[in-house]
């Protein structure tokens, strides 16, 4: 498999083991994910997607009891430091959930509402980044005139493009993105996948999906993890062709235990 | 779903076999045809052809089918597109035992005469590359099929001495002209059978080890 280029690693792991009390759910993973591309986590329930995936923005601090070992460098800075910022480090490195979570706010204030942790409430500015924002999660003609309503009326599509507005409005380098389309109809996830393909042109993703297809339609990279190590990582257009390995190979085509 | 695309996988394995096997017992019966001059033999080898293109199209449209429903990737994607080959050169092969059985029944038509080379050794050479390429494709075993290509040069020079023997029969014997150009072509119509087995083989190598081994893989230019 022809190794990832990654000349400008965003978030390098180096030796990342965590653990949920005394079970250990990553052994030890090493991973760089290369800049302004989508990188695909995939593997079967219990591999440790989604606990990766949550160790680059520190989410998993707020589970009892778990512990991290190892690095995680964004952009050259371990974010395990002492001395990091958290509210900065969600700021840099955003996040799209399963579930779309919108603020029961207006749409307005949805967008704006990490600028205005970060103490921003200059009216010309927050209006143009709600514009900047929604046009860049697709949804700006279809909200441009409820701006002002409850974003709790909104479908579920439009709620969760929404939410990428929202994290998308504070300029991170990084958007992690969990099973963002798993809620979604079809048609909706169309669009999900079409504005995944735009972001990644100004934004880092990686994305965890159950989804194989949509991984293959929308990574660059896929890396596939089981049970807590990592198997395989290359081009998605390799791995989905031509995987190295056999757990790969297994898991990818459906013929998995 | 993994249950049901393996039970389709199966199918169309099946069904490329059955084509295999047909295709090969045409190859066998348009030389015996040409070598007894039977002339109802190869009549019958003609008459077969819609079937083995009966097959071909429904072949494809089975894989069309499966792409559609299962979007299969990896082993399972790499082993349609070779199956959508391979199907594709079986049924090349079939229609050239049909030129073969054509030229049978042509060469039935002038004065008797013997061929200027050895068909039946050429004839066994490419059925035996035909029947190691289609082990290799049912033992997924890209040894063999690795194995079937190397026989493909002999071919290639057994087809070059013929075309000198049969030159050098034409300037000896220009009155069997006509006869002699029908030799030609049947040489001609073996040596791309070799081809095609050829191809099978190397889909095969792709299919199993994932590598794209025609025209010495990729290239410069």
């Amino acid at each position: 498999m022809t190794p990832i280029k990654i000349n400008n690693p965003v978030i390098e792991v180096e030796n990342l083991r965590f653990y949920y009390g005394e079970a250990r759910a990553l052994h030890g993973i090493d991973i760089a994910f290369p800049e302004k591309q989508v990188t695909a986590l995939i593997g079967p329930s219990g591999c440790g997607k989604s606990t990766l995936l949550r160790c680059f923005n520190r989410m998993n601090d707020l589970i009892d009891s778990s512990r991290v070992e190892g690095r995680v460098l964004l952009n050259g800075e371990n974010i395990y430091d002492k001395s990091t910022d958290i509210i900065e480090l969600r700021r840099r490195v955003g996040m799209v959930f399963q579930k779309s979570n919108p603020f029961p706010k207006t749409v307005y204030e949805n967008v704006v509402y990490g600028l205005r942790i970060a103490g921003e409430n200059d009216k010309n500015f927050l209006d143009e980044r709600v514009e900047t924002s929604l046009k860049g999660a697709a949804l700006w003609d279809e909200v441009k005139d409820r701006l002002q309503e409850s974003a709790l009326g909104m479908s579920g599509g439009q709620m969760q493009r929404l939410c990428i507005a929202r994290a998308i409005a504070v300029n991170p380098k990084v958007i992690l993105m969990d099973e963002p389309c798993s809620a979604l109809d079809p048609k909706s996830t169309a669009r999900v996948e079409e504005l995944i393909g735009e972001l990644c042109k100004d934004f880092t993703i990686i994305i965890v999906t159950h989804n194989m297809q949509q991984a293959a339609r929308v990574s660059n990279n896929t890396a596939f993890l089981f049970e807590g190590d990592l198997i395989e990582y290359g081009l998605t257009k390799e791995l989905f062709v031509k995987p190295h390995n056999k757990q790969t190979e297994d898991y990818i085509t459906g013929r998995f235990g | 779903m993994a249950v049901l695309l393996q039970q389709e996988l199966d199918k169309l394995k099946k069904k490329l076999l059955v084509l295999g096997a047909e295709v090969e017992s045409r190859v066998k019966q348009s030389v015996q045809a040409l070598l007894t001059g039977d002339i109802e033999l190869a009549t019958q080898v003609k008459k077969g052809d819609a079937q083995i293109d009966n097959i071909e199209i429904e072949l494809e449209e089975d894989c069309l089918k499966i792409l559609a429903l299962h979007q299969p990737v990896a082993a399972d994607l790499r082993f349609i597109v070779s199956v959508l080959k391979i199907n594709n050169d079986l049924e090349r092969v079939a229609d050239l035992a049909v030129n073969i059985a054509d030229r049978a029944i042509d060469l039935g038509n002038v004065a008797r005469m013997k061929s200027p080379y050895d068909i039946a050794t050429m004839a066994v050479l490419v059925e035996n590359m035909l029947k190691m390429s289609l082990d290799s494709l049912v033992e997924r075993d890209s040894a063999l099929a690795r194995k079937t290509i190397i026989n493909d040069d002999a071919v290639d020079m057994m087809h070059k001495g013929n075309f000198t023997k049969v030159k050098a029969a034409i300037k000896n014997d220009l009155p069997a002209l006509e006869g002699l150009i029908f030799y030609l072509s049947i040489s001609r119509y073996l040596e791309r059978m070799a081809d095609l087995a050829t191809n099978i083989a190397e889909d095969v190598v792709y299919q199993v080890d994932g590598e794209i081994i025609r025209h010495g893989g990729m290239q410069k230019c």
